[in-house]
């Protein structure tokens, strides 16, 4: 038996898994070489995107690294650590939301940063992508699974609490993100099928409530553009139409590395952050989006074999919802840049320009690498 | 742990992996549904994109070609290109226009003048997202300024572009003319498809009559730009055809000679080659910076030429229409001769004025005690008045009008001089027409000595004096000598359609041509002191035009009359006599008399030319000006 190959792991309890060097440092081997492909790759299209601006790349790089370290950082940590903290750490998330609808600063008429004396300047919305989940993780953990209708309720108002609150600075991607993170963790802890198909109902239900009294002018442009771009070409369509001609044009081998015309002659908005994806698909073309896409599904594939394979309920919550969110960012990324989703402010995770999403995600690894290093020895 | 010790851990965990397989089964079908937007966008919808990428980025612009060069006879230049930087502004790319003027006017340096005649620019019909120039002749320091701003800055532009330049300036500003920017009028006029790059175009002189020439063939070239309209790349080029460059007659050390001799002065001055035609100088005295008009000349700069009392904007040469005077002597004693007025032995008594059958008004002669006996020759050298009043009342304005339109007078007669005036050549329809008059015989004593209602440009004056030089033939003037690069220059220059002059007698030719040789070099001729000490004959006659009209019996002194109604000396004339190879007239404004100012500039452009700078001519030290006389 291989050691620590991609899916030949130990399945935990009753059996003891060797004491490699590996889950001596808290790292999973595979998960890390799949970031750091990932990674590497990414900063070559970022450097294309940015227009060969290698001071972006640089920045990305530092970034990059001190993302990796927290990651280790959280690697070693015990999940019983993350368990017995969740609370906690919940309920300063909480406050500092409550503090950044108070008194935040930001720009472009959302507040998401809190700039507390002597800390430094941070967005409580983007922790709560981690937060909330293991909140959510250790409520439904406590009962039996599959949780019963007010145990429900109560993860729903934990997850669905904060989520508002984020809605309301307004930062609509990262809402998304916090909640479908808790949404997750009900699903995986085995809430009924009737009790999904109802909520569906329910958001099929609320979805024009929303559009009417819940949603702002912006928000609201932006679905009307996904519907037809052609009708504001130069205004709020201008995102779309750029990138997906650039996508498009790309064609089935893409223009070349630094060769792509939409993106380097300016015509494509956001090129190194948001819309990366669509540089990706212009220079590389439909090839060098499958294996972007490849990459990204065997990074899941392997954080999904890690939540199956985790101990405890608590781990095995919080790992899978942690693998779906950074699925969920591939998917509305993508989704978005290509034309199938509004545009919604969600960087393609690891790859597009930009600091605390790198470092939440990279966390979100280390708490997965953390899950699957450290396993109680029983019988050892 | 309160509750974990209860929990039927394995069901948990199957429980937990239906979930997880649920979720790979949407990790998969999410991941197949963006593998296929991808394959829509990328394989099957491709060529709709690509057509759409290539028509975001690529834009044909057109090359504007590199404007045809101006060379003198010895291939010194005389009209080039010179690349200018310029700070452009594209209106339609700029929202806010005042600010960023605002802007632009705190990085570099832009004057009220500027603006005003960018604002003027912007209210003139134009072709959309035509350039409009803000600043001309940026400086090395102001380029790097706005370079470091100029990205958040869309719509402006700092372009290189070739830009007309004059080195001698003012010297040839009245042959070459000069280029401005393409005005409304001219938009009108010009092939939109040739002129899409150009911005310039010929206003006047050599640079308007031949602008087809000059001017070239449009170019094209797709080039790529980005969302900002900025040009990244050129992908393809055709390239423009260049306009083609002239060499003209002009020689420029004649030219220069020409200014210096009129330095100070106001006048003209046209030298013409007879065996050919071309102009070998052509001076308008003062002169302008044509480079000030070729980017826009500043109101108050055009304000201070326009308003001078010395006129330095009026080609004189071309437009300064002249009471002729005695310089019309020559062509008017072919006219006697040849139409039988008078022969060349006939002589009649001076006594100082003249009077129609003996009584009535005097016309006097400027010389007041008259020149005695006098016959044709002697008429001629000493430019006896009455002699040329009699035959002028013997042959009748009929015949004085007709002989003198085959000198060329009262018509534009040159080939590529444009903006030239016709002067006037009166006759009885004319007066009849104009002044409502008959013609009286009084008017026909005036026409006599070139005064009255005639009036000549001092280019018709060499054109004539050239035909005497040519003993009848005709050149009709003109500038272009040479289409370089092959070409001739006749393909360019209309075809001039003067009959030569025929005369019953063609040793008629030689008696005038004799006469005006008197006047250089007779005892009596009337500018001997300019052409005494020369090693070759010289024929001339000189003139003086009255500023304004004497009444009978009144007496002046030019030095009390104030400057500006001092008379106007006039000479023309042709050397060396017997083989002519350069003809000149002279106008010398307010210069007082012929003989004394204007015969000696004449004499030494002979010098310069058939010593120093003709082809051919003796190489011979020139001698000292003539003695003013």
């Amino acid at each position: 038996m291989v050691a620590h190959g991609l899916f030949d792991a130990t399945t935990g309890d009753g059996l003891v898994p060797r004491k490699s060097w590996w889950s001596i440092v808290h790292i999973d081997p595979w998960l890390l070489l799949l970031l750091v492909i990932l990674v590497t790759g990414g900063l070559f299209v970022l450097y294309s995107g940015a227009d060969r601006d290698m001071a972006v790349v640089e920045a990305q790089g530092i970034r990059l690294g001190i993302a990796f370290l927290v990651m280790l950082v959280f690697a070693q940590l015990d999940p019983a650590v993350y368990r017995r903290w969740a609370p906690w750490l919940f309920l300063a998330g909480l406050t500092a939301l409550a503090a950044v609808l108070l008194v935040g600063t930001g720009a472009k008429g959302a507040q998401r940063w809190l700039d507390l004396p002597g800390l430094p300047r941070f967005q409580p919305s983007e922790i709560m992508k981690l937060v909330v989940p293991m909140m959510a993780s250790w409520y439904l953990s406590r009962y039996y699974l599959p949780p019963g209708f007010r145990t429900i309720t109560v993860a729903l108002a934990i997850v669905l609490v904060p989520m508002a609150m984020i809605g309301l600075q307004p930062d609509l991607g990262t809402a998304l993100l916090v909640g479908s993170a808790g949404l997750f963790v009900v699903f995986f802890a085995g809430i009924s099928w009737k009790l999904i198909s109802a909520f569906l109902g329910l958001v099929a239900i609320a979805a024009p409530l929303m559009w009417f009294f819940g949603m702002r002018e912006y928000q609201k442009q932006r679905v009307l553009t996904l519907l037809d771009p052609q009708s504001d070409p130069l205004g709020a369509g201008w995102n779309i139409i750029q990138s997906t001609t650039a996508i498009g044009s790309g064609g089935m081998e893409g223009k070349g590395w630094l060769q792509g015309t939409q993106s380097h002659l300016a015509f494509l908005p956001e090129s190194h952050t948001d819309f990366i994806v669509a540089v990706l698909a212009e220079e590389f073309g439909f090839v060098g989006m499958m294996v972007l896409l490849g990459v990204y599904l065997l990074i899941l594939l392997r954080c999904l074999f890690i939540a199956t394979t985790a101990q405890d309920s608590f781990s095995r919550l919080l790992a899978g919802a942690l693998t779906m969110t950074f699925f969920i960012y591939i998917f509305v990324n993508m989704g978005m840049v290509s034309g199938l989703l509004p545009v919604v402010g969600v960087p393609l995770p690891l790859i597009s320009y930009g600091g605390t999403s790198v470092v939440t995600l990279m966390a979100a690894f280390g708490v997965l690498m953390s899950i699957h290093t450290h396993r109680r020895m029983i019988g050892a | 742990m309160s509750w974990g010790d209860f929990k039927d851990v394995a069901a948990e965990r199957r429980l937990f992996q239906r979930r997880a397989l649920v979720m790979l089964l949407l990790v998969i079908a999410a991941s197949g549904l963006l593998a296929g937007r991808m394959y829509y966008l990328q394989v099957v919808m491709h060529d709709t994109y690509k057509t759409l990428s290539d028509k975001n980025r690529v834009q044909v612009q057109s090359v504007a070609p590199p404007r045809g060069l101006i060379y003198d006879r010895n291939n010194v230049l005389l009209a080039e290109n010179r690349p200018v930087f310029s700070v452009t502004l594209v209106p339609e790319r700029i929202d806010e226009l005042d600010r960023t003027l605002e802007r632009l006017q705190s990085i570099i340096d832009i004057s009220g003048e500027d603006l005003e005649r960018f604002r003027r620019r912007l209210t003139e019909p134009r072709r959309p997202f035509q350039e409009l120039p803000l600043r001309y002749d940026l400086t090395e320091t102001e380029i790097a300024r706005l370079a470091v701003v100029r990205h958040q800055m869309p719509g402006v532009e700092v372009s290189a572009e070739l830009v007309r330049y004059y080195p001698f300036s003012e010297l040839t500003s009245h042959v070459l003319g000069f280029v401005g920017r393409i005005n409304r009028e001219e938009l009108q006029r010009i092939d939109p498809v040739n002129y899409a790059g150009t911005n310039y175009i010929g206003k006047s002189g050599i640079e308007r009559f031949y602008e087809q020439a000059l001017h070239g063939e449009v170019g094209y070239q797709h080039v790529e730009t980005n969302a900002r309209g900025r040009v990244l790349r050129v992908l393809e080029r055709e390239n423009p055809e260049p306009g083609r460059d002239l060499q003209l007659h002009l020689d420029m050390r004649l030219q220069r000679l020409a200014f210096k001799l009129l330095d100070g002065r106001r006048g003209a001055i046209i030298a013409v080659e007879p065996d050919t035609g071309g102009i070998l100088a052509l001076a308008s005295v003062p002169g302008f910076d044509a480079n000030k008009f070729v980017t826009g000349i500043s109101v108050a700069d055009y304000q201070d030429l326009s308003t001078s009392l010395d006129k330095p904007l009026f080609n004189r040469a071309l437009r300064g229409q002249y009471p002729p005077g005695s310089t019309m002597k020559p062509m008017l004693a072919i006219a006697a001769l040849d139409s039988g007025a008078t022969t060349r032995n006939r002589t009649i008594w001076d006594p100082g004025y003249y009077q129609i059958n003996g009584n009535g008004r005097r016309y006097r002669d400027w010389k007041r005690t008259g020149h005695g006996w006098v016959d044709l020759n002697n008429a001629i050298a000493e430019s006896c008045d009455v002699y040329f009043y009699d035959v002028a009342l013997e042959m009748g304005v009929d015949t004085m009008q007709s002989y003198l339109s085959r000198f060329g007078f009262g018509e534009d007669a040159a080939l590529d001089v444009s903006g030239a005036l016709s002067g006037l050549l009166p006759s009885r329809d004319w007066k009849r027409a104009v002044r409502n008059a008959p013609w009286y015989p009084g008017d026909s004593v005036n026409m006599g000595i070139g005064q009255g209602f005639m009036l000549a440009t001092p280019l018709q004056l060499v054109t004539a004096t050239s035909v005497i030089a040519n003993r009848g033939r005709w050149h009709e003037p003109h500038l272009l000598r040479e289409v370089k690069g092959g070409g001739e220059a006749s393909d360019l220059l209309p075809r001039g359609d003067h009959s030569n002059i025929n005369l019953k007698d063609p040793e008629d030719w030689e008696y005038v041509v004799n006469a005006m040789e008197d006047v250089m070099h007779g005892a009596k001729g009337t500018a001997r002191y300019a052409g005494r000490g020369a090693d070759y004959r010289m024929a001339g006659k000189t003139g003086t035009a009255q500023v304004f009209s004497l009444e009978e019996g009144e007496e002046y002194d030019a030095d009390e009359v104030r400057e500006r109604l001092r008379d106007h000396a006039m000479f023309v004339g042709f050397a060396p006599a017997d083989d002519p190879r350069i003809v000149v007239s002279v106008i010398v404004e307010n210069g007082g008399s012929g003989s004394g100012t204007a015969a000696p500039v004449a004499r030494s452009l002979f010098d310069a030319w058939l010593s120093n700078f003709g082809e051919g001519g003796p190489v011979k030290q020139v001698t000292a000006i003539g003695g003013e006389g």
